[in-house]
């Protein structure tokens, strides 16, 4: 018999391991990059010296063990480096490289950070009540004209590419009816509706994707209870669809529900990539596709880093919420 | 700020107008006898229901007839043109062919009709694509920046019907290109994928022990980082190995997807092996002394094809996307192969000109559409599978 406590520790430290290994995978991945970031500062006809010179500057002549724990404690501390774009301007500055002086990967990536959780916050306000509304709807009447007309649109909604959605959006609500801008124009010092208005299409498109996803996992997991002894008691005391519904079914089947939504949580943040792109929303996802194409290796890793360490606290919320509204999980057989 | 206020009016007209639609039904006396019932047992959602059903049609109605958009009228023709080619399609199937695919025709849903149509046309596009398309995918004509429509007067070309590029390509070619080059490259890449997941899967329900211990923590390893982010990452490695050569980052890029997606197919796999394994079946071919590749391909692969199969679908159109994403994002599949996910990226300031030129607007969708048709159709048809083999019928 374990206590509760015991076990979300025990995945606590599940999650950190994890952590390390994904920040192991990620140092490895950067490593075999063809000759050494020294190189990949200077650019191809760089003279010996400059690259010697730069190696020794950014420590790069340690070992890679070395390295590695001198980066993952940096990264701890919330520095993780300099950007290689803006390397050579923060020499010419005169000021310190890598302490989160001028160009420091940290003072780029935290207000961008920001902006992407801003977004996949709207999104989750409109998508999880929708979602859950919705799937309680289908599953209350379940193989009705309702029901079909949903699945099909979820259904085709999930499979659609995140950018097909965008376009649409932006085509119906920005270029043919004027209601929001297609492009968003975010920066500090608007204020919240502007913030909002500016970030809605983006907000909408996410949506769109996961609201299909949590809606059909929320039907699904209902309907798979409403064949047990105990709902059919329910509806021969003549409690209404409704009652049964919300008040005996909902409940247990709240497990794979918050399961599902912390992963399309997840979804929210590691997916915004494309969305980010597709409307120039200036969040983590757009800095890390322009730092792709640079080969910025710095905010690569950090990029790479933060959204890793987001998807494992998000499944281990998930794991951890399904144990506590499942008292049946704290007991393994 | 006045968008939510429409929005809270529609919902609360709606609301009212199911109470009203109700209240109507319960005054009225009408002349059947079950309609009365009807009305009288309606709980108030379902008489939402009916008012949102209402609502819905008659905005259809008025975009369609009354104050028509072009994109909502193509939207709209579009969709009635394929559910009617999907219900011709079936009841061609039901009527033509042995006794066995009659019967599977006239269980099968409109939907799923619908995707083994479109599978089986972007399959036929994909592999005459030289014989259909006009011209090549690579020729550059002297007029860029044709518009589409093929009419001179208003800046079209009718050798091109949906015009050229920004560089002179003709876009009718690149599009019937691109159903090679994106649908053949991600089928390699989902069949790499299977290749390796399955092999590994199978050979760590066979083997168990440390095989099955390294292999599995591997695999969990890979899938603690989101993949389209690993996948990013690893491409900016590729890029830099492969340098300017376009090709060879292609080739990066379907090992790179194969790896990573293999890791889905492999905890299926190995799901799937567990349950075989113990067999008896599998203990009599071990006690032959049979080899393993044997026993993999012989004795457990055969028992596993149709959760494979069913799955094969899904990571066909989640490998498709993640291509298409990528190429969107300009690292995936590179010029001078065309490509859909590229060319909506390349079109897509075009959609701004949806006030002057709808057809002009229409391009980057038409290539963004013709990546959702495969996967939407793709989906149909593995749902349908799926809820024919688990006999999910609720």
């Amino acid at each position: 018999m374990q206590s509760v406590g015991m076990i979300i520790l025990q995945r606590l430290g599940l999650g950190l391991v994890t952590l390390f290994v994904v920040s192991v995978i990620i140092f490895t991945a950067v490593n075999m990059l063809p000759g050494d970031f020294a190189q990949a500062i200077l650019g191809q006809g760089a003279t010996p010296e400059a690259v010697e010179a730069i190696r020794e500057s950014i420590g790069l002549n340690k070992d890679p063990f070395t390295r590695y724990f001198e980066w993952l404690t940096a990264a701890l501390q919330g520095d993780f480096g300099t950007s290689f774009a803006q390397v050579s301007f923060s020499e010419f500055a005169g000021s310190d490289t890598g302490k989160g002086g001028i160009g420091s990967v940290t003072d780029q990536l935290v207000p961008r950070f920001k902006n992407t959780l801003f977004l996949a916050s709207v999104a989750a306000i409109i998508s999880i009540p929708l979602s859950l509304v919705l799937g309680i709807l289908a599953a209350l009447y379940r193989n009705s004209a309702y029901d079909r007309v949903v699945n099909v649109s979820t259904l085709s909604a999930i499979s659609s590419p995140d950018f097909f959605l965008a376009y649409i959006l932006i085509l119906a609500l920005a270029v043919i009816n004027p209601l929001f801008p297609a492009v968003s124009n975010v920066y500090d010092g608007l204020t919240f509706w502007e913030r909002l208005n500016a970030s809605m299409l983006p907000a909408l498109t996410l949506t769109l994707a996961v609201t299909a996803q949590m809606m059909r996992m929320t039907r699904a997991s209902i309907i798979n209870l409403l064949a047990s002894p105990y709902i059919e008691m329910a509806r021969l005391k003549g409690l209404s669809p409704m009652r049964v519904i919300v008040k005996h079914a909902l409940p247990n089947a709240l497990a794979p529900i918050i399961n599902v939504i912390a992963l399309n949580l997840a979804f929210l943040i590691t997916g915004v990539v494309v969305v980010e792109v597709v409307f120039v929303y200036p969040g983590i996802g757009q800095l890390f596709v322009d730092s792709v194409k640079i080969r910025d290796i710095p905010i690569v890793q950090a990029c790479c880093l933060v959204f890793a360490a987001t998807y494992i606290l998000l499944n281990l919320t998930a794991d951890i919420a399904s144990i506590l509204t499942n008292p049946r999980l704290r007991h393994p057989k | 700020m006045s968008v939510l206020l429409w929005v809270i009016g529609i919902v609360a007209g709606l609301l009212a107008g199911g109470w009203a639609i109700r209240a109507l039904g319960r005054a009225i006396n009408l002349p059947s006898k079950d309609a009365n019932i009807y009305f009288r047992d309606m709980p108030f959602l379902a008489s939402v229901g009916l008012a949102v059903a209402t609502f819905a049609i008659a905005v259809v109605i008025y975009f369609y007839f009354i104050a028509p958009t072009p994109f909502f009228v193509w939207a709209v023709n579009g969709f009635l043109f394929f559910a009617f080619c999907a219900f011709i399609f079936r009841l061609l199937g039901r009527n033509v062919g042995t006794e066995g695919s009659k019967k599977l025709f006239r269980q099968m849903p409109l939907t799923a009709a619908f995707g083994i149509l479109v599978i089986i046309v972007y399959a036929i596009t994909s592999i005459f694509a030289g014989a259909i398309a006009p011209y090549g995918q690579e020729i550059v004509f002297a007029k860029a920046n044709l518009l589409p429509g093929g009419d001179p007067a208003t800046g079209g070309d009718p050798a091109h019907l949906l015009g050229t590029d920004q560089i002179g390509r003709d876009i009718l070619s690149r599009i019937i290109y691109g159903a090679q080059n994106t649908v053949g490259i991600a089928f390699i890449t989902t069949c790499l994928a299977f290749l390796i997941g399955t092999s590994m899967g199978f050979l760590a329900a066979i083997k168990g022990g440390w095989v099955d211990q390294l292999t599995s923590r591997i695999v969990d390893a890979l899938m603690a980082i989101p993949q389209l982010i690993f996948a990013l990452l690893l491409m900016t490695i590729a890029t830099a190995w492969a340098g300017s050569n376009g090709f060879l980052v292609t080739v990066y890029m379907v090992l790179i997807i194969a790896v990573l997606d293999s890791t889905r197919v492999y905890r299926l796999s190995r799901a799937v092996g567990l349950n075989i394994v113990v067999m008896d079946y599998i203990e009599a071919a071990k006690l032959r002394g049979e080899t393993l590749s044997y026993l993999v391909f012989k004795e457990i692969l055969p028992n596993a094809i149709a959760p494979l199969l069913a799955e094969f679908g899904l990571r066909f159109c989640f490998v498709f996307l993640t291509i298409a994403s990528l190429s969107f994002l300009g690292i995936g599949i590179q010029p001078p192969l065309a490509d859909w996910g590229t060319m909506v990226k390349d079109l897509a300031a075009f959609i701004n000109f949806a006030q002057f030129s709808p057809l002009t607007a229409a391009l980057p969708l038409m290539a963004a559409g013709a990546i959702a048709l495969l996967t939407v159709g793709v989906n149909f048809v593995v749902d349908w599978m799926l809820q024919k083999t688990s006999g999910l019928k609720e």
